[in-house]
């Protein structure tokens, strides 16, 4: 461990830690975005439920330097464009998203639904006020998930060049030097750990009525 | 919409040109070897893997001991960027396939211990009892009894495991592995992108496909008297796609 690559390198580090925060976060935005209008869909047509799960599951298991290289050629960017990062990491997130969305919808009872249309609320009251409550907490699991997936995914991009903190990665290896790979595991894993704590503490102070953290 | 048809027709033929090539078949750099080697380092690690993490989380699924251990595993290997993981192990340990096939087990292992553990801890105690009351000993009830009902999960867990493992053998290449990786790699490396793309496509098409013979697998296994008690019990405790470890606690 050299320290001193440490102190002199601290602005670039610094850099590649912001890049890295937002190739990882920006999709997991984007991906809840989309997963909340397709997760309602799926969670009101029954039908959609199975094919939602088979389509998710073979998103998710396209290894992410194998999406990384392949969409490039599909939305014809540069393979050097951090937009590939984005868009791939928004397809796994969305993926799993959706899945967490329309779970968390059908867990929903029956005669609760029913209780909240007897005392007259709408169809979008209802789901803004009693159903996304009700799924937070499938909803607010899959974000965890997806949020520290992504964090640890957006260094394999290093190989492309593009990783934020892989970047790191890929310059101490071909230098033979370690610092660098440990400074950028490093963290990665406090960034990973930060972003999941950080949305645990969202869960606690948005669903205060079900302790957080899934324990009932 | 007509310049998008035209990009995907020429990544298309470039992908033709590829495959339609009779030297990107044959010899230890075709694509028949690069797969097998793909798929032998995939199956040698999720062997090793399972081999460590089922006993062990049959055992604190069992005994309960060490269950704090079994939950934040699998939460603390994910955070884990599997490429600092790989790079460290080669400076280490020098180039080679053990360096790689230790980080492979040691990222197959958290997915597999933690579901294993979820899947007994989901047993019902009264079935545990039940059994306990017919006479069976404490080592005939985790193989008779826990584990055929935990089944479902550890299957998901070897899911998880193997796409983790097919995903990072293909990063492996870059620190001079076998396998599928090769193509991406090298055809990064002189920028040749249909190489690249024909090796991105087969590497997603490998895990697809061993997905698929993973799910294949969970309905064959699983006892048809479980089938549809342990499809509620999934409902109900796996909100992510990750086995139930995530939330059931």
């Amino acid at each position: 461990m050299s320290w001193d690559w440490v102190s002199s390198n601290l602005d670039r580090i610094g850099e590649l830690l912001a890049f890295h925060l937002y190739l990882a976060l920006v999709p997991v935005a984007l991906g809840l975005l989309v997963a909340l209008p397709v997760g309602f869909l799926v969670a009101r047509w029954g039908k959609l439920y199975g094919p939602m799960l088979a389509s998710s599951a073979i998103l998710f298991s396209i290894p992410s330097l194998a999406l990384f290289v392949i969409l490039p050629g599909i939305i014809g960017t540069q393979i050097l464009d951090p937009v590939n990062i984005i868009i791939a990491l928004t397809i796994y997130a969305g993926a799993l998203l959706v899945r967490s969305v329309s779970d968390g919808l059908r867990s929903v009872p029956g005669h609760v639904t029913q209780a909240a249309s007897a005392m007259g609320y709408e169809r979008w009251r209802q789901l803004l006020r009693i159903e996304l409550p009700l799924a937070a907490p499938f909803i607010f699991a899959g974000l965890r998930f997806v949020t520290v997936a992504n964090i640890s995914m957006v260094s394999v991009g290093a190989l492309l060049g593009i990783g934020g903190l892989g970047e790191l990665f890929t310059d101490g290896f071909n230098r033979n030097f370690a610092t660098p790979i440990v400074v950028g595991t490093v963290l990665s894993i406090v960034l990973a750990l930060a972003a999941d704590a950080l949305i645990v503490l969202l869960q606690r102070v948005t669903t205060p009525w079900a302790r957080a953290g899934g324990a009932s | 919409m007509g310049q998008g048809r035209g990009r995907l027709m020429s990544l298309f033929s470039q992908l033709l040109e590829f495959f339609g090539d009779a030297d990107n078949w044959s010899g230890s750099r075709g694509i028949p070897v690069r797969m097998l080697e793909h798929l032998w380092y995939t199956a040698l690690s999720l062997a090793i893997a399972t081999a460590i993490a089922l006993p062990v989380g049959l055992l604190i699924g069992h005994t309960g001991r060490g269950a704090f251990f079994a939950i934040n595993l699998g939460n603390a290997a994910r955070s884990f960027p599997s490429l600092g993981l790989l790079m460290l192990l080669v400076l280490g340990l020098g180039l080679g396939l053990v360096p790689a096939l230790i980080a492979l087990v040691a990222l197959g292992v958290p997915p597999i211990l933690a579901s294993t553990y979820a899947g007994v801890r989901g047993v019902e105690p009264a079935v545990i009892d039940a059994a306990r009351g017919m006479g069976m000993t404490e080592t005939r009830i985790v193989s008779r009894v826990e584990l055929p009902i935990a089944l479902p999960l550890v299957l998901s867990g070897m899911r998880s495991a193997t796409l983790q493992i097919v995903s990072t053998a293909t990063i492996a290449a870059y620190l001079s592995l076998g396998g599928l990786g090769r193509f991406v790699i090298d055809g990064f490396a002189v920028r040749d992108y249909a190489e690249m793309v024909a090796g991105a496509v087969l590497v997603a098409l490998l895990a697809i496909a061993l997905d698929g013979v993973l799910v294949l697998l969970q309905r064959l296994l699983v006892s048809a008297g479980l089938t549809g008690r342990a499809q509620r019990a999934a409902a109900t405790q796996e909100p992510t796609a990750e086995p139930a470890a995530e939330l059931a606690h």
